[in-house]
């Protein structure tokens, strides 16, 4: 899988390269500021790029500029954003065009090298992945606003892993329950939010972000 | 019908002020007939209460002056002679006293200057009144010496003719006398307000207050940083260093917690102590995650990232999205403000909107941000119960505080029963728009 990667902190550009290759992936190429990465998405054409959000020459969210603008040329291109932080402006921005394959994580998240690869992974196959603390904010407005007053705790827990993006096995394994628990959960979380279900990984995440921001 | 009854509230006030103008002569006589009757001694004793009585009038003109067109006319400092004190020294501080001489010239002048414009628009429509009401009925009484204005009124054509004069004389009145309000508004604020010397020493009492304030709230600002890093994130690392330094004795010695003496004693190694070492790195994990969550919150609280990013306007929609209450932003902001105005007004409203879903009960918020005439103008307004106090409530009087060092202003209308709006003001210049490419992405 060819892997497009822009960092600007050589340090960080350089684990995550090593990263990406322990775990098979190409990294085609390696840039550390915003004009480069455009180009570099524009020649390399990759199956997904990885973005360090903030990136010279503006160091402002040159990054997710850049990503925003080569999505618009080439729509669905798969696009993971890190960023030191996460803003909820932003992560309404990447989902504002409702066709996946984004992804917007802390830089954290990336020592959970396991997780990290499980979500690059996703976000290629076009597949949607929040950071928890974006869907934890989400989830307190909906819980303060009496969206999802109904659902019991454990069905919380499964909405949360379900927003960021997590797969029923994935899901599984986070909570440590069998998969026909997982799917029970599922169902009724979509029954009681008056979700339609979707067998569809990336159209169910879409669905439970929507209610999640109403 | 633009003149309406603005025109005839604006006339009435006219005729106010051309009656006060009279009054203003007449207690401005009195005034010189104490100071005429100074040699004679009674005059230290009618000084005193006469000048306390012409500043009662001048204050009671400054304030007509604001409620009616607007121009604020900064008072003068409180008479030499007020409060106890035999009349002798209290006459004599009158005599040295700046302001007691500009409003004794007022009072002079305002007869013959203020009085005589507003009595102009006056004079027009009580003459067009005349011309309609009066003369219909007088003309053929007086004969032909009866001239109304320019026409000879002495046929029904020329009746005619002096009534469509009239109402042309009372329209023209009532269109003119906002426009003699406002001239008088002007030249009150030249007779009456503070003479320059008490603005400045005003506006240096009020940048030192100001000055304080702000290395204040910086320096409490310091404060909170240097305690955040203290407790958070280096209290984490310095854990995280002994918790690393326990891994390794584990793993030299198969004992966490045993000397370097015995280290040395004991290199043998036998494999059971990995779980615990992984124990302890997992522990060394969550440590690291918890210091940058530390040190992500406390750049937060510095500046935040999307302020620094995008600007007000946009750092705004992101406080909206995280705010329990369905927020409505419109912001028309060209360019970016300064730096300094752009975080005060954030943290502004990122306090407002936390007020907002504490205490007012509100569903709905709508916050617009615009920047016309060199000020920044922030309003948020909620449909929650009202009754917000300013001076109750030490949030509110924080941001005013914090606004002050920018001369910015906060109102409160919260009546009982909502809605509650505020209005920030900063006065700032705005950058033109920037030309990157962080604008017009939706």
């Amino acid at each position: 899988m060819r892997v497009v990667l822009a960092e600007d902190l050589f340090l960080l550009r350089d684990g995550l390269t090593r990263t990406l290759r322990e775990h098979g992936f190409d990294v085609v190429a390696a840039v550390d500021n915003g004009p480069a990465l455009l180009r570099a998405l524009h020649e390399e054409q990759p199956d997904v790029a990885v973005v360090d959000i903030r990136l010279p020459p503006t160091f402002t969210d040159e990054g997710l500029q850049a990503a925003l603008q080569a999505r618009r040329i080439r729509p669905g291109l798969p696009v993971l954003i890190l960023s030191q932080y996460v803003d909820q402006l932003y992560a309404h921005e990447l989902l504002a065009g409702g066709q996946g394959a984004i992804g917007y994580l802390l830089k954290d998240r990336v020592t959970h090298t396991a997780q990290f690869i499980d979500a690059v992974r996703t976000v290629a196959a076009g597949g949607t992945v929040m950071d928890p603390q974006v869907i934890a904010k989400l989830l307190a407005r909906s819980d303060a606003r009496g969206n999802t007053a109904e659902l019991t705790a454990r069905e919380h827990e499964v909405l949360k892993l379900m927003a960021e993006g997590r797969s029923n096995a994935a899901i599984m394994n986070s909570l440590h329950i069998s998969e026909s628990a997982v799917a029970k959960h599922t169902a009724s979380i979509f029954a009681k939010l008056r979700i339609e279900a979707s067998a569809d990984d990336n159209r169910r995440v879409l669905a439970v972000l929507a209610h999640l921001k109403r | 019908m633009k003149t309406g009854v603005g025109g005839w509230v604006a006339l009435g006030r006219c005729q106010l002020l051309s009656l006060a103008a009279i009054a203003a002569g007449a207690v401005g006589g009195l005034v010189v007939c104490a100071l005429l009757l100074l040699p004679l001694g009674v005059g230290f004793r009618l000084l005193p209460p006469t000048a306390t009585a012409l500043r009662r009038f001048s204050d009671r003109h400054r304030s007509w002056t604001v409620r009616w067109t607007g121009m604020p006319i900064s008072p003068p400092e409180p008479l030499a002679g007020e409060g106890p004190g035999s009349g002798r020294r209290r006459a004599v501080g009158l005599l040295g006293d700046d302001g007691f001489w500009r409003d004794l010239r007022w009072a002079l002048l305002e007869p013959c200057t203020g009085g005589v414009l507003v009595v102009v628009p006056l004079a027009l429509v009580e003459y067009g009144v005349f011309g309609v009401l009066v003369q219909p009925f007088v003309w053929r009484l007086l004969g032909d010496g009866n001239w109304y204005a320019f026409v000879p009124v002495h046929s029904t054509a020329t009746v005619l003719a002096a009534l469509v004069l009239g109402v042309a004389f009372v329209v023209a009145g009532l269109r003119l006398s906002p426009v003699a309000l406002r001239l008088h508004a002007r030249w009150s604020r030249r007779a009456l307000s503070a003479p320059r010397s008490t603005e400045l020493v005003r506006r240096i009492e009020y940048l030192a207050e100001t000055r304080a304030d702000a290395l204040d709230v910086q320096a409490a600002e310091l404060r909170r940083i240097e305690r955040d890093l203290h407790d958070g994130a280096q209290a984490r690392l310095v854990a995280l260093g002994m918790t690393v330094d326990r891994a390794a004795r584990l793993l030299d010695t198969g004992r966490p917690d045993t000397g370097v003496q015995e280290a040395a004693t004991l290199p043998l190694r036998t494999g059971h102590e990995l779980p615990a070492v992984r124990e302890l790195l997992a522990e060394v994990r969550a440590l690291s995650d918890r210091a940058l969550q530390d040190l992500r919150d406390l750049v937060h609280g510095i500046l935040p990232p999307v302020l620094a990013d995008r600007g007000l306007g946009d750092a705004v929609r992101s406080l909206a999205l995280d705010s329990f209450l369905d927020v409505h932003v419109e912001a028309r902001l060209p360019g970016r403000l300064p730096a300094a105005v752009e975080s005060a007004a954030y943290f502004a409203v990122g306090e407002l909107l936390a007020n907002a879903a504490k205490h007012s009960g509100a569903h709905d918020v709508r916050v617009r941000l615009d920047h016309t005439d060199g000020t920044l103008r922030i309003t948020v307004a909620d449909d929650g119960h009202g009754g917000a106090d300013a001076s109750r409530g030490s949030g509110l009087a924080g941001i005013r505080r914090r606004l002050s060092s920018f001369d910015g202003t906060l109102a409160l209308h919260s009546p009982q029963g909502g809605p509650t709006i505020v209005t920030l003001e900063i006065p700032c210049a705005s950058s033109s728009p920037k030309t990157s490419s962080c604008s017009g992405t939706g």
